[in-house]
């Protein structure tokens, strides 16, 4: 299952990338990808994320780049 | 991003009066000279300073505000003022620059495929004949009626139920030259209806039409990344650390370890590091690149669908092209007529007699031969109809009032029927179709699929570009050498089943793994390029496939990783031409970026270089970078 999702007000390559490997390594994930052009976070799942992985996904993003909205498309 | 700018040239101003200060007055007390320094300081970088202890406190250390914080705070403590100011100062101009750059990056691509329609007007029966109303083109169901006024974009691909016009479909196809369009004519969304009011019935939903499927294609395509953009993700989150700790090293051990050697002296040398160690113009110039070469590649009508496949591309050295539908319109038309004993006309009669109720490509050609010759009303009552696939047709028809046994075919089906052809022994490029009437001879009709005329500039190209070429086809070995030659293709495999042509792939990737030369990380790649339709396992097997005409065909979009949207196969060598420019500029930027960033290192460490040099090679280097990216986007028009 693919989501995708906007980050908002993401503007340093770098935090992007330390956003994707982070995602990356959460449980539950299959792959995630930032594309820092397009400013969109794709992630791969088995099944519906549910709302802490969610949760837990945010949290990563936030760390890195706390003023970045996370919204779903 | 206004207010940024503000506030650096107002810390800029105080910062220049600082050192104005500092240069000219030498009563000025220490203090208030650190004082107005201090506030230049703070203005500039009070947010990079917040930034930086809250993502300590979130424990995340190694970021670029850390680094920045760090590298200043201890210009500050070493009385190095100025400089201290300049790192804050020019890390946030740089800051505002690569945003600056991004921002327009973004949105010259959304430019580009600015193609989503805002609005569709929508046809309905009103109580006083129809009624148009306008609404999202997400709401218009197919088989609805839309009105299309000149000017408008198309909203959603249909049929055009009335109404003639000229529609511009340069968006999609880079084509600009304007398309007819008539009752009858399918036309795509993202096309731009130029001349005449159209109404046009809806064939697909939205979600589904061509404008929603290449926008949701190139929007995507920065996700499937190419081995460079990941390595340099990978290396920068080593870089950093690296370069960190050795400056730590920098400052502590020499003092300890040399006599002589001053701490503070050490510690500026560090400070350079930390402001060095700054990852971002690698970051960020490389998928910036990238977006440009496929940004440029979909102005010219070639979707690319990951900079994955740019990189594969640009190290191509095998094209395997598939001959029918790629090089060759892929419609067949009959070439010549060679009756023996009959008039020409009935020579045709009789075999589109034959072939009447066939669907083979062929037999269409033959009935579309006759029927330009106003020949189908001489045949009538076909009956007896026998195909044998990979022989021919016999069937028993009435040609000119007259009944007789047709028999049209290979030289195969002849043999069967106890003929002996006397002509066309040596026929060249095409397919031969004996025709006998009644157990004797009438001769034979060369059937022929034309080349398209920019195939043979296609192979030159890639030639041209040290692509070797291949062309694979199902056809007769005659008619594909014939072909060949005549576009100076190097290698030619015949007669092959749909099977075949993946085996045939294999083989060639098998050649190209084998004949690696020593030292290099890869192999030569392998392109396909066929129509997309029935290419599909062979499309996937390559290390890049490439479907042809695109525009209108889901099965295409769908299979391959780059899609050509209209059919001119000189889009080859240019998407190649765009890979290899690309792969050129993202070498280049890395190549420049770490060579400064390497040279002020050991500049720095060994006290050469002052904490101006390092800031050019921090954001200096990022905005260079980033330029240079931008040419990425430009495409040669030919």
């Amino acid at each position: 299952m693919k989501k995708t999702y906007l980050l908002e007000g993401l503007c340093c390559a770098n935090c992007a990338a330390k956003i994707e490997t982070g995602i990356n390594k959460l449980d539950g994930i299959d792959k995630a990808t930032i594309s820092f052009l397009t400013s969109k976070l794709v992630i791969e799942t088995a099944e519906e994320p549910s709302k802490e992985l969610l949760k837990k996904i945010e949290k990563v993003v936030h760390k890195v780049e706390p003023d970045v909205e996370m919204k779903e498309i | 991003m206004k207010r940024r700018i503000k506030r650096l040239t107002a810390a800029g101003a105080v910062f220049a009066a600082a050192c104005l200060l500092r240069t000219f007055s030498a009563e000025v007390p220490e203090l208030a000279e650190l004082a107005v320094f201090l506030a230049a300081y703070l203005m500039a970088g009070y947010k990079v300073l917040r930034k930086a202890a809250r993502n300590i406190l979130r424990g995340s250390v190694f970021d670029e505000n850390f680094l920045m914080a760090v590298a200043s705070i201890g210009a500050f403590c070493i009385g190095e003022y100025p400089e201290a100011v300049a790192v804050m100062l020019f890390y946030q101009v740089g800051e505002c620059f690569e945003d600056f750059a991004v921002g327009k990056s973004r949105k010259s691509i959304t430019d580009l495929m600015n193609i989503r329609p805002d609005s569709a007007n929508l046809l309905e029966a009103g109580a006083d004949g129809e009624l148009v109303r306008q609404v999202s083109p997400e709401e218009v169901p197919a088989g609805s009626l839309i009105l299309v006024r000149p000017g408008e974009k198309i909203p959603l691909d249909g049929i055009v139920e009335e109404g003639t016009s000229l529609v511009d479909t340069a968006a999609l196809t880079g084509e600009s030259v304007p398309r007819d369009v008539e009752t009858g004519s399918e036309i795509l969304s993202g096309c731009i209806n130029l001349s005449g009011v159209l109404k046009v019935r809806v064939t697909k939903p939205f979600g589904e039409s061509t404008v929603s499927k290449i926008l949701d294609l190139v929007e995507n395509a920065t996700m499937k990344k190419a081995r460079t953009e990941n390595f340099i993700t990978r290396f920068a989150a080593v870089y950093t650390p690296v370069v960190v700790l050795a400056a730590v090293v920098l400052a502590v051990a020499p003092p300890l370890l040399v006599e002589g050697a001053v701490f503070s002296d050490w510690l500026y040398r560090a400070l350079n590091f930390l402001v060095v160690s700054c990852p971002c113009a690698l970051v960020i110039s490389v998928p910036l690149s990238f977006f440009g070469g496929i940004g440029g590649a979909s102005r010219a009508g070639i979707l690319v669908k990951g900079s994955s496949y740019l990189e594969l591309m640009a190290q191509a050295k095998i094209a395997v092209l598939d001959k029918t539908g790629t090089l060759t319109r892929g419609v067949f038309h009959v070439e010549t007529l060679h009756p023996v004993n009959v008039s020409e006309d009935f020579l045709l009669k009789a075999a589109a007699a034959a072939e009447m109720h066939s669907g083979h490509p062929i037999a269409q050609s033959l009935k579309r031969a006759a029927e330009e010759r106003g020949l189908l009303s001489a045949v009538s009552s076909i009956d007896d109809v026998n195909e044998k696939a990979g022989f021919g047709v016999t069937a028993m028809a009435e040609v000119d009032g007259r009944a007789c046994r047709i028999a049209a075919g290979n030289r195969k089906l002849m043999a069967e029927e106890g003929i002996k052809p006397t002509h066309g022994e040596a026929e060249p490029a095409g397919t031969v179709v004996h025709v006998a009437v009644d157990g004797s001879y009438a001769g034979y009709i060369l059937i022929a699929d034309q080349l398209k005329p920019d195939a043979e500039e296609a192979v030159a190209g890639l030639r041209a570009q040290g692509v070797q070429t291949v062309m694979l086809t199902g056809d007769s070995s005659e008619a594909a050498h014939a072909a060949a030659q005549k576009l100076g293709i190097d290698r030619v495999d015949s007669q092959l089943l749909p099977g075949d042509k993946v085996e045939k792939v294999e083989e060639l990737l098998a050649g190209l793994e084998g004949g690696r030369e020593s030292g290099t990380k890869h192999r030569g790649r392998l392109v396909f390029v066929g129509d997309g339709i029935n290419d599909a396992p062979v499309l996937a097997r390559a290390d890049v496939g490439i479907a042809m005409g695109g525009l209108g065909s889901d099965a295409a979009i769908e299979a391959a990783d780059i899609v050509i949207m209209n059919d001119e196969p000189s889009k080859i060598p240019l998407i190649m031409e765009i890979s290899r420019k690309t792969m050129t500029i993202v070498r280049q930027n890395i190549v420049f970026a770490l060579g400064i960033k390497l040279l002020v290192l050991m500049l720095s460490a060994i006290g050469y270089a002052n904490m101006w040099m390092a800031v050019f090679a921090d954001v200096g280097v990022s905005v260079l970078a980033i330029i240079n990216s931008f040419r990425a986007m430009s495409v040669k028009e030919k």
